[in-house]
């Protein structure tokens, strides 16, 4: 027993913690409530509920991989620690003053978000770097002292440092941090240069506050966690899940705990990836709805595609720009306010709008009955007849369909002259619609041809949307894979040990220094190799190599991807190859007669993914009895239809179902359009293709 | 197919916005010149046959809204229905068919469907540099302001004009930049194109009439019945800004009546003999977006929800040049249309719209060259680095005003970091500038300070695009006006706010950027935001004191207070 490893994955979220345990005696999973106080009582609840379940002692867990939306909230409900920020002299508003552009442009009392930290924790000290990395103006020590001193005196438990371009020389940030180390050791310092060393100063600061605001939280949580879990017997090693999809230590966790923001989502894209690998499948669309937002996010040969910054926090109906920028690497997402409970109304174009407003668990959607009294997508879903009054989440929750008629009818149909069903199916369109264009304009701007695409679907609300999703974006096949209601858990034990390491250094290619780019990135294959070398002694460890590059004089860097041969050997004429193909791919031509420049390196670390088993073929499928038949609205038809009704239980590897058909679950409900047809595959995930689509 | 529901329609209409959207990004992304890159100075939008707009991305420049909306019909006129052919691409930079100057460089591409003609794909971007004497308010005509590029093919039938390219590489001084810019607008017609196929397809569509009718007839309907909603009534707002030598007084009637809005700019000042006079289509524009901003802020803009905004203003006034007028910096006077409307505006809607701001975008361009006084270091070099910058806006009714925010334009200022990696300049502060927003019931928002200079070895121009030097931005009901401009060398050698200007070796030029207006009286500022505003030293003692009749003691102990940490 001592040699099979037993692991258990836990995600903290907003409503739910998942925990799953993966051992010899298979996967058991179970969902407690997140509880705010201390979020480790529900993960140890959890613990001991799978643990029960799969009659195992928690002492014999070899290893907690851990991952939670604790960092997201504590940053957008401004629950972080008393911090301040230490900058150049002329540059204290660089937080506050952002783009200096409105998000909205409409919008005559638009009021811009408040900035992390209040402008008297902004404190700054004489000295300035100059773009190429030469000191312009030494700093002094003694002035330093003084500040750490005020900053020590004014109760401060955790310190921002960003120096204007500490990206190219960090010489200056690393003597503040040394002094607070003289001085004030009980003082938390997060500096840029470490945090997300990255040209442009918004981001990089913001990011680095963000760290110190939020670490001494995560600190002290996962202190106590990895105490708590000892105690009840768990004794360990854990890890976290970071936001660009891969695991660090503990340790690292809790020096860069802004690594963990989004850590939940990335779970999802890593289970999707997994499902993806043992399918092999090449190109996923994964797509998961919850209650409030649905995520999108592309897989490329089952590794989620990352970017370098993304938004968090948005303060102005998912409105780019009205959030804070956070540069890490992190797993691309589309993150747009549709959800099961997304409220619907009318607009004064006599337009249906969907979200971002939701009515999230309280008071629900209208049909709750629990004194909603708006339309929401669960209740055009509802009398679309994609969900079943008597039998929604196995009966525990009956739902009134009178209720979203009355909702339907008082805040749609009336304005638009509908019957109520029209005005749900309108309601359905519209965020069906909303998300369909939030992947095609996704996969547009990542150069991707959607219809070569497989959409893995997960998430509660995802099954119910999902068939007319991929009727929309013309997607072929869909796949519902089984734990899709701990999908993001799951995925945390799919994940490698992974860490990237960047760092901006600009570079013409005219002017390209061979030595010097393979020393830049041999550094960072050498910085990131060791921190996964933190978690893992023995397994390999990969490196992938990207330089991020554009025509000089564009401001939009695509990643080009290089081997292990070409980033030890680099050379121009093969990196300007690599990357016309790849400009080419996106924007159809490339521009004669333009040099070509390179701004950040970047080198992810990362042990071998988890070998998957691949899932069996099925020789042939046979058509099952329905159990019954319910009215179903088919959106692409634009009228009902009669369904054949089947329960995933009975719907067993080998089954296959045409549409229109619905297949209902314990917490949710597989709508089969008309279009599609569904079989059930080997590892029971139920897979629906287009009706006369290759197969 | 039968005829689509109106529910398809509404996706159809939501789709085409997300189009003319991604069609805009795929600009950003290709483009070359720092204007459109990383300022967003750009727009893009969708026709039908008739070069009716239905969609148009919502970019940082309402100044292109109208003008854009209009463009589409010059380019059927001057090239003519029965010359278009699969595979063009049209152009302009015309000013006055275009989008108010030389520096703007307008694509129109029609679309073909199944071999049929169905409508268009326009964008626009402000490109640095079109030859002349570069981007400046010094030219005496347009014929100055550099090369001039009648409606004509880009691309015939897919066969791209060399003898233009050649005459544009000829003309200018950044030929790969902008050649680069104008096949990034190109293909951001392609991509807009190429979606707008594949929604025709799903939609089993042959032309656009049904979805044009559709968008037209909803967005018509509502914005009649919130311009119907108002009082007919009139009212005349006037402004005095500084203009280049001479002062500059907008004037405007805008005068509700049924089904329309119409500013007259009748009393306005004449044509300047600088580069900041404003063709008509512009000025509409601006006057569109103020009215639209605070009448109809949701519905999209397309052909009918601007239609009922209309515009007169006398011939060869300065919100009316004709040419050859020079209209280089037509944004300087554009940019404070809103601000004149909204004066008017006021005394006919009251607590709506918010008291004067900044105005133009604080915007200069630095021309860098080795020292010529001394001799030179060998890495010293040439340079133009363009900047975008924004002073506070005016507070609204209910909110202060936005510091360090652009209003009425949009664009994006450029990160510090990275405008020193395009040239030899150093930033040496930019930061919130205390007490220049008017002291008020809400507060203006705050402008900022900007100091530059250039690395060892270098001297350089300064091209200076400031106004509120002379005339801040003045406050409304009983607040007070906001900060000034104002720019200075460091050597105390005092400089102007409009115009190319020397900086040798070793000086820096000190600008502070102007404030927005206070609205409503300081007397009525709640303590605790006078408290705050304190403590994070928006304001400062005296100011708190003064204008806002703090307690001396209570002003000291926030003070105190907030060195040691307190949070307000």
């Amino acid at each position: 027993m001592a040699d099979t490893p037993i692991r258990l994955g836990a995600d903290i979220g907003g409503t739910f913690t998942d925990v799953v345990i993966e051992g010899p005696f298979g996967q058991h999973s179970t969902k407690v409530l997140t509880t705010y106080d201390a979020p480790e009582n529900a993960i140890i609840e959890g613990m001991h509920r799978v643990c029960a379940t799969a009659g195992v002692d928690p002492s014999k867990i070899t290893q907690i991989i851990h991952g939670t939306t604790l960092a997201t909230n504590a940053l957008i409900e401004r629950r972080g620690a008393k911090t301040a920020l230490i900058t150049t002299e002329g540059f204290r508003d660089v937080i506050e003053m952002r783009t200096e552009s409105r998000f909205e442009q409409y919008d005559l009392n638009l009021t811009l978000p408040e900035p992390l930290l209040p402008r008297n924790f902004r404190y700054t000290v004489t000295e300035r770097v100059q773009a190429d990395g030469q000191t312009l103006i030494d700093i002094n020590r003694s002035e330093v002292e003084a500040l750490v001193d005020q900053i020590t005196a004014a109760g401060f438990e955790s310190v921002a440092v960003g120096l204007l371009h500490s990206y190219v020389n960090d010489d200056h940030e690393r003597l503040v941090a040394q002094v607070f180390a003289e001085r004030a050791p009980h003082i938390l310092v997060s500096l840029s240069c470490e945090v997300s060393p990255q040209m442009r100063e918004y981001e990089r600061f913001n990011t680095t506050i963000a760290n110190a605001y939020i670490k001494p939280l995560m600190k002290s949580y996962l202190g106590r966690l990895r105490e708590r879990m000892a105690d009840e017997g768990a004794d360990c090693p854990i890890f976290l899940m970071h936001s660009g999809g891969g695991i660090i230590s503990l340790e690292n966790a809790a020096d860069f705990p802004v690594r963990l923001v989004e850590s939940g989502p990335a779970g999802g894209a890593v289970f999707a990836a997994d499902i993806a690998a043992r399918h092999g499948i090449e190109k996923v669309l994964s797509f998961d709805m919850g209650g409030t937002t649905a995520k999108i996010c592309l897989i490329k040969n089952q590794t989620p595609k990352t970017a370098r910054v993304f938004e968090v926090a948005r303060t102005y109906r998912f409105k780019k720009g009205s959030g804070m920028p956070i540069s890490i690497p992190v797993i691309d997402m589309v993150e747009i306010g549709a959800g099961g409970g997304s409220l619907a109304h009318v607009d004064g174009m006599n337009q249906i709008r969907v979200g971002p407003e939701s009515a999230g668990s309280e008071p629900g959607p209208a049909c709750y009955g629990r004194g909603g009294d708006r339309p929401a997508v669960t209740d055009a879903d509802l009398i679309l007849g994609k969900l079943d009054p008597n039998n929604f989440a196995a009966g525990t929750i009956p739902l009134y369909p009178e209720k979203s008629k009355s909702a339907l009818h008082d805040h749609l149909g009336a304005t638009l002259d509908m019957d109520t069903k029209e005005a749900a199916f309108g309601l359905a369109e519209v965020v069906d619609e909303n998300m369909a264009n939030a992947a095609r304009v996704h996969a547009v701007e990542n150069g991707e041809d959607l219809s070569e695409y497989t959409m893995i679907a997960f998430g509660g609300a995802a099954p119910l949307h999902a068939g007319r999703l991929c009727e929309k974006l013309g997607i072929d096949r869909l796949l519902v894979p089984t734990g899709a209601g701990v999908g993001s858990a799951i995925g945390f034990l799919r994940a490698p040990f992974s860490f990237e390491a960047n760092k901006s250094q600009y570079m013409r290619l005219n002017a390209f220094d061979g030595a010097a780019v393979a020393d830049i990135l041999q550094t960072l294959r050498d910085e990131a190799t060791a921190f996964v070398r933190t978690c893992d002694a023995n397994a390999p460890i990969l490196a992938e190599y990207k330089c991020y590059m554009r025509y000089a004089g564009q401001g939009w860097e695509i990643p080009v991807t290089l081997t292990e041969d070409q980033a030890s050997n680099p050379d121009a004429v093969t990196l300007m190859t690599l990357f016309e193909a790849e400009y080419a791919a996106l924007f159809s031509r490339t521009v004669a007669g333009m040099d070509v420049e390179i701004t950040v390196w970047s080198v992810n670390a990362t042990t071998p993914p988890a070998v998957v088993t691949p899932v069996a073929d099925i020789a042939e499928a046979t058509d099952v009895t329905p159990t019954g038949n319910r009215d179903l609205f088919d959106p692409a038809l634009g009228k009902a239809t009669q369904a054949a009704e089947t329960t995933r239980s009975h719907f067993e590897t080998g089954s296959a179902l045409e549409g229109p058909a619905v297949i209902t679950e314990e917490e949710t409900t597989i709508v089969v359009p008309t279009s599609r047809k569904a079989r059930a595959l080997a590892d029971a995930t139920i897979e629906l293709c287009a009706k006369g689509a290759n197969q | 197919m039968t005829r689509p529901t109106q529910v398809q329609y509404q996706v159809m209409w939501n789709r085409l916005i997300s189009v003319v959207e991604e069609q805009a990004q795929a600009l950003v992304r290709t483009a070359f010149s720092t204007s459109v890159r990383e300022a967003g100075d750009l727009s893009a939008g969708v026709y039908d046959q008739q070069g009716q707009m239905l969609a148009q991305a919502v970019t940082g420049t309402p100044g292109h809204v109208n003008a854009m909306a209009d463009a589409v019909a010059h380019f059927i006129r001057r090239i003519g229905v029965e010359n278009f052919k699969e595979g063009d691409v049209y152009i302009t930079n015309d000013p006055w068919e275009g989008t108010g100057h030389l520096h703007d460089i307008t694509i129109v591409t029609p679309s073909f469907h199944q071999g049929h003609f169905v409508g268009f794909f326009a964008c626009t971007a402000h490109i640095v540099d079109i030859g002349g004497r570069g981007f400046g308010a010094d030219a005496n005509s347009v014929y100055e302001e550099g090369l001039y590029i009648p409606i004509m093919k880009f691309i015939d039938a897919g066969r791209v004009d060399e003898t233009l390219v050649r005459i544009i590489r000829g003309n200018v001084r950044e030929p790969d930049q902008l050649i680069g810019d104008i096949y990034a607008l190109a293909t951001c017609n392609d991509i807009g194109h190429r979606r707008l196929i594949d929604m025709m397809n799903e939609f089993a569509l042959s032309d656009l009439e049904g979805v044009a009718d559709f968008i037209l007839t909803n967005s018509r309907r509502a914005t009649l019945e919130r311009i119907n909603a108002l009082s007919k009534a009139s009212a005349t707002g006037e402004m005095v800004i500084d203009g280049f030598d001479a002062p500059v007084t907008l004037k405007v009637k805008v005068d509700i009546q049924k089904d329309r809005i119409v500013t007259d700019w009748d009393g306005t000042s004449g044509l300047d003999k600088k580069g900041i006079n404003v063709p008509l289509v512009y000025t509409k524009a601006y006057a569109c977006y103020a009215l639209k901003c605070a009448i109809a802020p949701e519905i999209p803009n397309n052909a009918a929800s601007l239609a009922p905004f209309e515009i007169t203003a006398p011939e060869n006034s300065i919100v009316h040049a004709v040419h050859p007028a020079p209209v280089a910096l037509r944004h300087v006077i554009g940019h404070f249309v809103p601000d004149t409307v909204y004066a008017a505006l006021d005394q006919l809607l009251p607590d709506l719209v918010p008291a004067e701001g900044a105005g133009c975008l604080c915007n200069f361009q630095v021309s860098l060259r080795p020292r010529t006084d001394a001799p030179a270091p060998k890495h010293a070099r040439r340079s133009e680095v363009l900047t975008f910058n924004s002073g506070g806006s005016g507070a609204r009714p209910g909110v202060d005003g936005m510091n360090a925010t652009a209003f009425p334009s949009g664009v994006m200022t450029m990160p510090v970091e990275a405008t020193e990696q395009v040239g030899p300049v150093i930033i040496w502060r930019k930061e919130l500038r205390p007490d220049s927003g008017g002291a008020g019931r809400h507060r203006g928002g705050l402008g900022q300070y900007m100091n530059v200079g250039a690395q060892d070895g270098h001297e350089f121009d300064i091209q200076a695009m400031f106004d509120r030097v002379n005339h801040p931005a003045r406050g409304r009901q009983g607040g007070a006006d906001g900060a000034p401009t104002t720019i200075a060398r460091n050597d105390g050698a005092t400089m102007n706010g409009k115009g190319k200007q020397f900086v040798p070796h070793g000086c820096i030029v000190e600008m502070a950027f102007p404030g927005g207006a206070g609205y409503g009286p300081a007397s009525e500022r709640d303590m605790d935001a006078v408290r705050k505003d304190l403590a994070g030293g928006y304001i400062t003692r005296d100011a708190a004191i003064q204008d806002y009749g703090l307690d001396a003691a209570d002003a000291d102990d926030i003070l105190t207070r907030a060195r040691l940490g307190k949070a307000y």
